[in-house]
């Protein structure tokens, strides 16, 4: 093996996930999974609902032990969390009890910078993020898209070199998703980091991402296809959805996402 | 409901009791007024015997007492609830084993512990502090406990990814997660130092409110316990209230009816 090419920004190999059961018994969530995401490459997951999409982020974020197979982060074997990548929750995973600026301020501490410094800093990424008149209001005076901002600029802040994103628009209402959509291509063209984006929007990941994976139903759910998507950047997610090429990718894709949303649907109808 | 037919509703009912109250120990209706008086006196007495207990410096003095043992007993129980809630939300161990005899301590009713405490901190504030303190260090431990416990593991989650060590998350998650419950439970935990103290001080003391109102009964005078009980009442209704403003403060980021603002 003497491959000149730089390792990738995350290498998933054979890797398989399971959890115990309450009673007893073990759920295997993902199998056999192969995935490399390289430098600076914008991939996106799709798949039917419960097919461990966010299982395979949090793996990759050192949150969940794989039970085989092997997480690589930039050709290195990750043990404990990987502090290299920045996760964004689909949730709400703000600290309710301080403001949106010692909130995105309080992501350099780990790293060692002053107080005043990371205010000062944090004061920039709300700006960036179209906060700035909001630093001192508390998560439960802002609204979803707000929150998600500020998220940003919190996960940002510290410069990831690998950004994890669970669904992360999930929540919002279309319009605010659209705007989130165009806010994030807009900070990662500035420097493009290696993402990691789940979502079961298939127009959201195709609009986004210059690689689209798809996973089976589960459980044992695996990668049953990889598409990628040649849009030109800049792209406007709005409208990118209009192109021909767009049309054209998304009936490839959907064609296959379609049977597995289907035998998942199956599924929750029987049991 | 506008807040002036509130309040006029509210006076209007503490008003019809006072007056029946008054008509039913000053008439005849209910037999012999004299007789009548010596088991639930007036609300003229009472009021009178209030009016006349704050025209010397004797009650401030009780008051100060009984004030300054509920502070210790709060002060001292919140501590060890706090320490107590945190080290054991974050053993398991040291919770699994501790379980049947916290439950059964908690279980115990406070009083019967209170001539204990005469007995080994005399008759002086300490055993009232050490009866509030039983009360207040169990609701906090609880609470605490259970806050540490509870953590919101989205949170959790997101903190650690941000790279925080053990020391940043206790710092940053655990402790305000912890004072969120603590702080809940604030009210309650206020008003049980205080029933420490009172009944502390009713059961074998020489100062308090508590003192007072015991030594009215003890003297079968209906009117000075009423007394007592009503200063006791205004007392616990202005605690309360400086409680709750003490705690508007350091809450400011909860989510309530008044500051909800949805942009």
């Amino acid at each position: 093996m003497t491959t000149p090419l730089p390792a990738p920004a995350v290498c998933l190999t054979e890797l398989a996930i399971a959890f115990a059961l309450k009673g007893g018994g073990r759920y295997t969530a993902v199998e056999g999974i192969d995935l490399a995401v390289a430098p600076g490459e914008f991939v996106a997951i799709v798949g039917p609902t419960g097919c461990g999409k966010s299982t395979l982020l949090n793996a990759t974020a050192g949150l969940v032990r794989p039970v085989a197979g092997r997480v690589e982060i930039f050709g290195r074997e990750l043990s404990g969390l990987n502090i290299r990548a920045g996760y964004l929750f689909q949730q709400d995973a703000l600290m309710p009890w301080k403001t949106a600026l010692e909130n995105v301020a309080v992501a350099l501490e780990p790293k060692g910078v002053a107080a005043a410094k990371a205010r000062a800093q944090a004061e920039q990424w709300l700006r960036r993020v179209g906060l700035a008149a909001f630093t001192e209001r508390y998560p439960h005076m802002l609204s979803g898209g707000q929150k998600k901002r500020v998220a940003l600029a919190q996960m940002l802040i510290r410069d990831p070199e690998i950004l994890l994103m669970d669904e992360p628009f999930g929540p919002l209402d279309a319009q605010t998703r659209q705007l989130m959509g165009n806010l994030l291509l807009e900070l990662w063209a500035a420097d493009r980091k290696a993402v990691m984006f789940v979502t079961h929007d298939l127009e959201e990941a195709i609009a986004l991402a210059d690689r689209v994976v798809v996973m089976s139903a589960g459980p044992a759910a695996r990668i049953i296809g990889d598409f990628r998507v040649e849009l030109p950047r800049p792209r406007d997610i709005a409208e990118v959805r209009l192109e021909p090429a767009f049309h054209h990718i998304h009936k490839e894709i959907w064609s296959q996402l379609r049977v597995e949303v289907q035998k998942a649907y199956a599924q929750g109808e029987a049991g | 409901m506008n807040r002036t037919k509130l309040l006029v509703l509210q006076v209007g009912v503490g008003l019809a009791a006072l007056v029946l109250w008054h008509v039913l120990t000053t008439s005849p209706i209910l037999g012999n007024p004299k007789q009548i008086q010596f088991f639930f006196s007036t609300p003229v007495d009472v009021l009178a015997r209030v009016v006349k207990e704050f025209s010397t410096t004797e009650i401030w003095r009780h008051l100060w007492i009984t004030l300054l043992e509920t502070i210790l007993a709060f002060l001292t129980g919140a501590t060890g609830g706090i320490l107590f809630g945190f080290l054991f939300a974050r053993r398991e161990l040291l919770a699994a084993v501790f379980d049947p005899y916290i439950k059964a301590a908690n279980a115990l009713p406070r009083v019967v512990l209170a001539p204990i405490f005469a007995l080994w901190f005399g008759l002086g504030i300490w055993s009232k502090v050490a009866l509030g303190f039983t009360l207040v260090f169990f609701i906090v431990f609880f609470n605490v406990y259970q806050g540490v416990r509870e953590v919101s593991p989205v949170v959790l989650a997101n903190a650690r990814m941000l790279g925080m060590n053990e020391r940043q998350l206790l710092r940053h998650v655990y402790w305000p997660a912890a004072l969120t419950w603590m702080f809940s439970s604030l009210h309650t935990s206020v008003g049980f130092a205080l029933v420490g103290a009172v009944v502390g001080e009713y059961l074998g003391s020489s100062a308090g409110l508590g003192y007072k109102i015991q030594q009215a009964e003890s003297v079968f005078d209906v009117t000075g316990v009423f007394a007592g009980m009503l200063i006791l009442a205004v007392f616990v209704i202005v605690i309360d209230a400086i409680v709750t403003v003490i705690e508007n403060r350091l809450l400011v980021w909860r989510p309530g009816p008044a500051t909800s603002v949805q942009a």
